[in-house]
């Protein structure tokens, strides 16, 4: 919970991890190469005095997540939304174990979101089904740019995937969240294209698609595409640090969403550990679009309490005190 | 007969300037993503970077291609080298660039038919990006226009400046007119804008102009992080200001 200037905030952050990349848990040279993208865009878009150093950064563990978390981030509800990368990390870029028995550990402050690849055909249904019951899945991470085998990226209207969000349906998991990453085959096309999110949005209405970073680098695809399926949400991962270092482009960023989708479909995220929250909380709360840009509507202090932490209570069924919700927004969705 | 090196690196530095990065828009020497041009005996080398490790290879190959197809043939270059760095697919860029591959050749089964597709949805990108800087740039500095009205704007309408001409230039590479009483508020396809619609023509253009300017911003930031020494390097982003000027400051000028 997160109070300033007489008003207090729910905090949900939509999606956070807990990762090993040490050098002893890289099985290439891609772990490493993917974990200094990683730090650069920690060491770049993060405030000078919350830049972690390079080994914290490799791997910081359960302890440092809860203190950054909710000791110091004001957070009271996190999503896990793992990325397994099992071509790059020996044992996994996201620790399922830890993570889950983190999760087991505070039930009302952590959810454990699995992922899934649909390269894995009928074996990764088959653990699909397994991963649901074990973890009580509510919600997947799907990160489409994962390398397996000799292919480096698939598409969310395959057959396969297809297939797995029947089973997702079948089993209540009803919170798809999507990265899109770079490289999918054929290289003709555009890597980061979201066209297949409007297919599996048309064909699974009664699924929540959200996409993460909000469809950068293509906000505009992304933006056109939520307009026309009401089951499309935007995470403000990746987004949320241009608060920051350039605080005029997020107040382009969030009044788009806000214009094209609506206060409803925005969930804050740190994207922890890439960026830690306290400081995105802080300064979004404080956030005002400039007056000067009469193309947006001015953020209200109900919009922010919806994104930084209703609009994801909703989606998850997350408990929120009563004195902490809005006038019109039920306890649980 | 072989040019003085140094002739040769400004002449090549020259052509890398045509060379753009497509997503962005922006040539690739402006960016910084030239690391290194030397001359020796005859053979220049030219290494480029990347803002990450794990820049789309398509893209990545486009521009390296780009880059020595620009190269070739200049007078007093013998061999020319290009060579991406410390990127995840260095390996097969390089090999396929040494032996003039070919996209094809270069990605074997990861390709399909060629990039030009891919070329142009980014060039049609650029157009609109372009298109909605300069019409927003004549909304605030007038006050009686509003978004309403865009579809009447022709590009005489247009006052002069750095933004007018960005677009004629794109309009001139898509193949659209530039005469003074052309529609400035066009679709992707180059159709100009029906009356009732021009709001939502313009606002969609701003999305892709901001999605551009993000993606600049990222890609700006994070090579000086991952290359400190670059920042040298990079020429400002055209246009890349706060905001578009304010109505007093758009006046003024």
């Amino acid at each position: 919970m997160y109070s300033k200037d007489g008003e207090r905030y729910f905090i949900v952050d939509a999606h956070i991890a807990l990762w090993d990349a040490r050098p002893e848990n890289q099985r290439n040279i891609h772990g490493k190469q993917f974990i200094d993208c990683f730090y650069d865009y920690h060491r770049n878009l993060s405030p000078e005095t919350e830049v972690w150093p390079y080994e914290d950064y490799l791997y910081y563990g359960a302890d440092r997540l809860m203190k950054d978390l909710f000791e110091d981030g004001y957070v009271d509800h996190a999503i896990f939304q793992p990325a397994l990368l099992s071509a790059f990390y020996t044992n996994g870029f996201g620790q399922t174990e830890d993570a889950f028995r983190l999760a087991a550990q505070h039930p009302d402050k952590l959810t454990y979101n699995h992922a899934f690849d649909p390269r894995h055909g009928e074996d990764g249904l088959v653990q699909l089904r397994r991963d649901a019951e074990r973890f009580g899945l509510k919600g997947v991470k799907l990160y489409t740019a994962e390398w397996y085998g000799d292919s480096r990226g698939w598409k969310l209207d395959d057959p396969w995937a297809y297939r797995y969000l029947d089973a997702c349906r079948e089993l209540g998991i009803t919170n798809i969240h999507i990265h899109k990453g770079p490289t999918i085959r054929p290289l003709d096309r555009d890597a980061f294209d979201v066209a297949d999110v409007d297919k599996v949005a048309t064909d699974f209405t009664d699924l929540n698609f959200i996409i993460e970073h909000c469809g950068l680098p293509r906000l505009e695809d992304f933006c056109w595409i939520a307009t026309q399926e009401p089951n499309v949400h935007a995470g403000l991962a990746v987004a949320m640090p241009f608060i920051h270092t350039r605080p005029r482009y997020f107040a382009q960023i969030i009044g788009e969403l806000l214009y094209w989708l609506d206060e409803d479909r925005i969930q804050f995220s740190s994207d922890y550990a890439i960026w830690t929250p306290k400081w995105l909380i802080e300064k979004f709360v404080d956030f005002q679009i400039p007056a000067d840009m009469t193309e947006y509507a001015p953020l209200t202090t109900a919009q922010k309490k919806k994104i930084l932490g209703l609009n994801a209570a909703k989606m998850y069924g997350i408990e929120v005190p009563a004195e902490l919700r809005l006038a019109d927004t039920p306890a649980v969705a | 007969m072989a040019a003085p090196a140094d002739t040769l690196l400004v002449r090549a530095r020259a052509a890398l300037d045509s060379v753009l990065d497509p997503e962005l828009d922006e040539p690739i020497t402006d960016l910084g993503f030239v690391r290194s041009m030397t001359v020796d005996d005859g053979v220049l080398t030219v290494h480029l970077r990347l803002p990450t490790s794990f820049c789309a290879p398509n893209f990545a190959y486009l521009m390296a291609a780009d880059a020595k197809e620009a190269l070739t043939g200049l007078p007093g270059a013998g061999r020319v080298v290009v060579e991406l760095d410390d990127h995840h697919d260095s390996e097969i860029v390089n090999r396929g660039l040494a032996a003039d591959a070919g996209y094809r050749a270069t990605f074997g089964a990861e390709a399909g038919d060629s990039l030009d597709e891919l070329r142009a949805i980014f060039r049609r990108k650029a157009h609109t990006a372009a298109m909605e800087r300069a019409l927003t740039l004549l909304l605030r500095s007038d006050p009686d226009l509003t978004e309403h009205d865009l579809h009447r704007v022709t590009v005489a309408d247009l006052p002069e400046s750095r933004e007018k001409q960005a677009l004629l230039q794109r309009r001139a590479g898509l193949g659209l007119g530039v005469d003074g009483p052309e529609p400035v508020l066009v679709d992707p396809a180059g159709r100009p804008c029906p009356a009732d619609q021009a709001a939502a023509y313009v606002r969609r253009a701003r999305a892709v102009r901001i999605s551009m300017d993000g993606n600049a911003h990222f890609c700006r930031g994070l090579l000086r992080t991952r290359y400190p020494e670059s920042a040298a390097d990079q020429a400002p982003r055209a246009g890349d200001r706060p905001l578009l000027p304010l109505i007093s400051e758009a006046r003024a000028s």
